[in-house]
């Protein structure tokens, strides 16, 4: 009795690890992208959503396995990103943040609306030939494409902080989020490192959304609810840390599954939430985040 | 104000008064619905428009309105002017308790707003598991035909129609009062620059407190009258952070800390609210009048950011001229 409970424990975690590496690389964008400019991204879930779409139509009509359309997604959330910024964000820079909150509340209404207009309220899934497969490990089962998942989140996000440490671009970006006048004196072009950094949160987005989809079957509602998700994981793990985002993201991860097998499904977000007031008034800079981030 | 603008007033408040003998059904119901906004508008922006504290969970305090002025009715006959005040004052607690963590633990911003969704969330999912409250199923009310039962605020959409009109009028009084007491000009002060308000001596915390729970009680009021008012409550979309965003948009987008800008707001929105519906019914697709929507408040946002009162009202020369 008390083993097989467990075993059912140590396979709920071994899942919500898994999940919660892709929940990791959801948040990394919405953390990126306030840790540099200070602008919460209140669109973020439906990025999501419209990143899940689109790797769905193009399993769907083009029978590209989501893992391969991976870059594809990725590259043109960036391009989207990128040119959001520019046009619409960058004027909302330093205003207030109640504005700033209305422009992308703004943004989410027209796009969750558009993904019901284009797709439908059905949701779609995607059926992979490695569906059922899995990996065993002593006695826990993994699923094929929740590991292949968790690996390619784990790639990307490996690429990014060697994007953050390593790169010319990277490195200014970092400058230009710790002193934002001292990126201007020595002739950093911030506003583009901002439009660029936009592309970048973009791109783990959507990209997350392509893994997203091979997990978890997609309908526009689902927006607002993943919205909550990433706000709930970076704060946890630290708004603007990126290892606090992937930290955060394993533990709501687990959480969830290990409260969906002890409580009723119903209430396993409840348990995020929880943890998410808990860390708020003890630790409001999140678990990885700096003080003077706040 | 103007001459001009006590004038216009006047003139609203008789037609505001006259509304139910000269509209048809449909317009009556828009109508009950500006004053809706407007009302919950002037609640919310007490809290972010004069003390300058960010709430995304004000459904939280009309949705516990409701459900406990419902729930004393249909479950003990407790009728709504008596359940009002266990209403008010569950929405009171519920608002010292955010407002105290929040404000204790100096959360600011961004990181305060989180924690009022989170409130809101977490008793959403309470709520939707609470048997007493009907869980997710809801819970509603006797509709009775054909009565006008104000002691039980049974009846037609004339009655609710004065009420929402009388708590809209009450409230932009009690707001300009507000305005100008001590409070307000604390709250003032706060709102621009809470560091230095402290500095000169103003009680921050206890006004921070006295912001979230007066604007909580008031929101109360309004979520008791919804739910009589529908008849139904669901978790799904009582405590939904939809709603707390609704309650937001009338002041941001008439004018964040004006005595008129929720109104304005209220009227703007829920127009285009009603042109949009009309319009993309024509087209039979789900969500372009959700589009248009977003299009219009991504325009009003960037090229009326302090919203659209203070702009008209310059233009209407409602305001008060220089001498």
């Amino acid at each position: 009795m008390t083993q097989d409970f467990l075993l059912s424990l140590a396979q709920a975690i071994a899942k919500g690890l898994l999940t919660g590496m892709v929940y990791g690389l959801m948040a990394l964008g919405l953390s990126v992208i306030f840790g540099v400019m200070r602008v919460v991204n209140f669109a973020h879930g439906e990025m999501m959503v419209v990143g899940m779409y689109i790797a769905w139509a193009a399993f769907e009509y083009g029978g590209v396995n989501p893992l391969y359309s991976l870059p594809v997604v990725a590259l043109l959330f960036f391009a989207i990103g990128y040119v959001l910024q520019r046009g619409l964000i960058q004027p909302f820079i330093n205003r207030p943040e109640h504005q700033q909150f209305l422009l992308l509340l703004a943004i989410a209404t027209i796009v969750v609306n558009l993904c019901l207009v284009f797709a439908g309220p059905d949701s779609r899934s995607i059926q992979l030939e490695s569906q059922f497969d899995s990996y065993e490990l002593g006695p826990l089962v993994f699923d094929a494409v929740r590991v292949h998942a968790a690996a390619a989140a784990v790639v990307i996000a490996s690429l990014l902080f060697l994007f953050f440490t390593r790169t010319r671009i990277g490195k200014a970006i970092r400058a230009a989020a710790d002193n934002h006048m001292g990126a201007l004196v020595v002739g950093l072009d911030v506003r583009k490192l901002y439009a660029i950094t936009f592309g970048v949160g973009a791109a783990c987005v959507g990209a997350a959304g392509a893994l997203m989809i091979t997990i978890i079957p997609v309908t526009p509602f689902l927006a607002a609810e993943y919205t909550l998700l990433a706000f709930v994981i970076v704060i946890v793990g630290g708004l603007g840390s990126m290892t606090g985002a992937l930290l955060g993201g394993l533990l709501i991860g687990v959480s969830e599954a290990v409260a969906g097998l002890l409580l009723e499904p119903s209430l396993k977000s409840m348990f995020s939430f929880g943890l998410l007031i808990v860390v708020l008034l003890l630790r409001p800079q999140g678990l990885l985040g700096r003080k003077d981030s706040r | 104000m103007s001459r001009r603008a006590i004038v216009t007033l006047a003139v609203l408040a008789v037609l505001l008064l006259a509304a139910p003998k000269l509209l048809g059904g449909y317009a009556l119901s828009v109508l009950i619905l500006v004053l809706y906004f407007a009302y919950v508008g002037q609640a919310w922006n007490i809290m972010m428009g004069f003390a300058g504290q960010l709430s995304l969970g004000h459904a939280l305090y009309a949705g516990l309105g409701g459900y406990i002025a419902a729930g004393l009715y249909t479950h003990y006959g407790i009728g709504p002017w008596a359940g009002v005040f266990a209403a008010v004052a569950a929405a009171v607690a519920a608002g010292s308790i955010v407002g105290y963590l929040g404000f204790r633990f100096s959360l600011a911003g961004v990181y305060f707003a989180l924690l009022t969704i989170a409130f809101a969330e977490f008793t959403r999912i309470g709520f939707d598991n609470w048997p007493w409250a009907g869980g997710s199923g809801g819970m509603f009310l006797k509709v009775e035909r054909n009565v006008s039962d104000l002691a039980n605020l049974r009846g037609g959409s004339e009655m609710f129609y004065y009420l929402i009109l009388a708590m809209a009028a009450g409230i932009l009084v009690l707001c300009r009062w507000l305005l100008e007491s001590r409070l307000g000009r604390y709250w003032l002060a706060i709102r621009e620059d809470a560091e230095a308000a402290q500095a000169v001596g103003v009680p921050v915390f206890r006004c921070k407190m006295a912001a979230v729970t007066i604007s909580a009680a008031l929101t109360a009021l309004a979520g008791v009258w919804n739910a009589f008012y529908y008849n139904n409550l669901f978790p799904e979309t009582a405590f939904a952070m939809g709603r707390s965003i609704e309650i937001t948009l009338s002041p941001i987008i008439g004018g964040l800390g004006t005595l008129f800008g929720p109104i304005v707001g209220a009227v703007v929105l829920t127009g285009l609210g009603e042109i949009f519906t009309s319009a993309s019914d024509q087209f039979h697709l789900p969500g372009l009048k959700q589009i248009f929507y977003g299009l219009a408040l991504m325009l009003i946002v960037m090229y009326r950011p302090a919203g659209i009162w203070p702009w008209l009202a310059r233009h209407l020369g409602f305001e008060e001229r220089p001498k």
